[in-house]
């Protein structure tokens, strides 16, 4: 098992905490639970290790840590920062999932089943999804075709593609005027 | 319109029939969504949650699930209804303390529930009674794919359906199931049945969700996990799980028939002697014994007593219940203190249960438990 903080070492100390009735766990290397002051069981939160972003303690942390820390510390479409995040564990608005992702990937891994999406989608969404697919599959026949000198079948190929970009562009307006 | 005239009355709930329900109270499936642009609802400012309920509102309430239904903001409801809502488990204990922009749009048949700016900008829930959770979410399926056909969803291909706590994001689904499971607490095997469903990522409860207690030996079981499964696969298990629990319900309740009979008697006994004579009683103990009494039932204690009764009594012993009852029959606007309310609960429990008789309890061998309405 992979330490859940920098993901290449062994992970050789278990954590497992009540989290508002809930048993949270985390698996950290040695080196990245000293860092995260582990061996201190008292001063130690698994909240702020859950949400990635190192201890509460006023103690200043050291310069190497290795708990992600994402590049950007408050949200540009909503002001929402990572003290906010900390403070209440929810995001502000959707813009906060590509904001804060470094941090969340981690956090979602102790959460949850995966880390992908693998359920419904919107239908918007899954048509589009499926024009874009075909479109690729369409694109390597064409460069076949071109390559094959069978300039007519790229020909009728060329108009597939087109139609299929223009059927996506009325998606995404349809998307975003409904 | 007037809250209380639009619910369907709590013995006409109470006699709704579904499969497994002398164990499974109800099935429910919640999907959280919201809409891209505006903030969620915890970070958004008065005048947003005002524009996303301006925006949502309308398309909710004329979806077909939701047509002539209760539509209301929640500012406007009194305390009083809000915590009738609540103890109907119709809307969260959060909703009912939002103001600004939060609502709520109720179904006639009271199967839909869409909650409006809560945590998240729209919660939406059907409920069935008894083990229906596949055909809870079929139905929420149903009308969350017609509302995103009107509504812009935040969605992204990797995290799935964005929602303001990370604990909800993916599939956006909380499936739970409501269940009286006295036969377990009983035998004190409840403790290793929440041990071993919690091992499979399910989370077990209290009677009102999240950090409440289990009052009246009900619980609920629900998924904690959102992303990276289908929902369907989080369905399946939960069901699994739930078939299992019902069984060991069962079989503890045999069990305790066969090897402590008088064990069992005493305890539904006294809880028949206390509520029927009880003149203060608080609500917390009136479950616990109502609960008993439930037990009693199943096991055909009280031939030709209609569960119903009991079920009902359940509501309707909830403070905002009885402070609503008291209002009504009295035409008291003063709100009752606590105490008034217990002494008016143990009356109300002992008209109730006048006509109800005895328990008939057969000490002299092995009762195979009555197989119920159980399909």
């Amino acid at each position: 098992m992979l330490c859940n903080i920098c993901n290449e070492n062994e992970a050789t100390v278990h954590l497992t905490q009540m989290l508002e009735g809930e048993i949270k766990k985390m698996d950290m290397c040695e080196s990245c639970a000293q860092k995260q002051g582990v061996d201190d069981p008292s001063g130690i939160s698994l909240v702020d290790l859950l949400v990635g972003l190192g201890p509460t303690s006023t103690e200043p942390q050291p310069k190497t840590t290795t708990a992600p820390i994402t590049g950007l510390s408050s949200c540009p479409k909503c002001g929402y920062t990572q003290a906010d995040l900390k403070k209440t564990g929810r995001l502000g608005c959707s813009e906060c999932y590509t904001t804060f992702e470094e941090g969340l990937d981690q956090m979602l891994r102790s959460m949850h089943k995966g880390v992908r999406h693998n359920g419904k989608s919107p239908k918007g969404f899954r048509n589009t999804r499926e024009l874009k697919a075909k479109t690729r599959k369409l694109e390597k026949e064409l460069e076949k075709a071109i390559k094959d000198e069978r300039y007519e079948d790229a020909a009728i190929i060329r108009d597939s593609i087109k139609a299929l970009a223009n059927a996506m562009s009325e998606f995404e307006t349809e998307a975003a005027t409904s | 319109m007037n809250l209380n005239d639009f619910l369907i009355p709590t013995q006409d709930i109470c006699r709704r029939p579904g499969p497994f329900d002398r164990v499974v109270l109800t099935s429910r499936v919640r999907l959280a969504r919201n809409l891209q642009e505006i903030p969620f609802p915890g970070k958004a400012n008065k005048q947003e949650r005002q524009q996303l309920l301006q925006t949502v509102k309308p398309v909710i309430e004329t979806m077909p699930a939701l047509k002539e239904g209760f539509s209301e903001e929640i500012a406007k409801l009194t305390d009083l209804d809000r915590q009738i809502l609540v103890e109907r488990h119709l809307i969260s204990r959060e909703l009912a303390k939002k103001n600004q922009g939060a609502a709520m749009v109720l179904s006639v048949d009271e199967t839909f529930c869409v909650m409006i700016n809560e945590e998240d900008h729209l919660r939406m829930q059907a409920i069935l009674p008894g083990l229906q959770i596949k055909e809870a979410w079929k139905a929420i399926d149903k009308l969350d794919t017609m509302v995103e056909t009107k509504l812009p969803i935040a969605f992204s291909s990797q995290f799935g359906y964005l929602t303001a706590c990370p604990t909800n994001v993916g599939t956006g689904i909380r499936v739970s199931a409501m269940l009286h499971l006295p036969g377990l607490v009983i035998a004190e095997h409840m403790q290793q049945t929440i041990t071993a469903v919690n091992k499979l990522g399910l989370a077990v409860r209290g009677l009102y969700g999240e950090g409440t207690e289990a009052l009246g030996n009900v619980f609920q079981i629900s998924n904690q996990m959102t992303l990276g499964e289908s929902e369907l696969e989080i369905i399946e298990r939960l069901n699994k799980v739930v078939i299992q629990v019902i069984e060991n319900e069962e079989n503890a309740r045999a069990k305790l028939l066969e090897n402590k009979p008088e064990m069992l008697f005493n305890q539904i006994g006294r809880a028949y002697g206390i509520l029927t004579n009880s003149h203060i009683i608080s609500s917390k103990e009136a479950k616990n014994l109502l609960s008993l009494l439930r037990l009693g039932l199943d096991l055909g204690y009280f031939p030709d007593v209609d569960p119903a009764i009991v079920d009902e009594l359940f509501i309707v012993t909830e403070p905002a219940h009885i402070q609503y009852e008291a209002k009504n029959t009295e035409g008291e606007a003063l709100k009752k203190t606590p105490e008034e309310r217990d002494i008016r609960r143990a009356s109300l429990l002992r008209e109730s249960l006048e006509k109800m008789p005895k328990p008939v309890m057969d000490t002299s061998g092995p009762k195979k438990s009555d197989p119920g309405r159980n399909p």
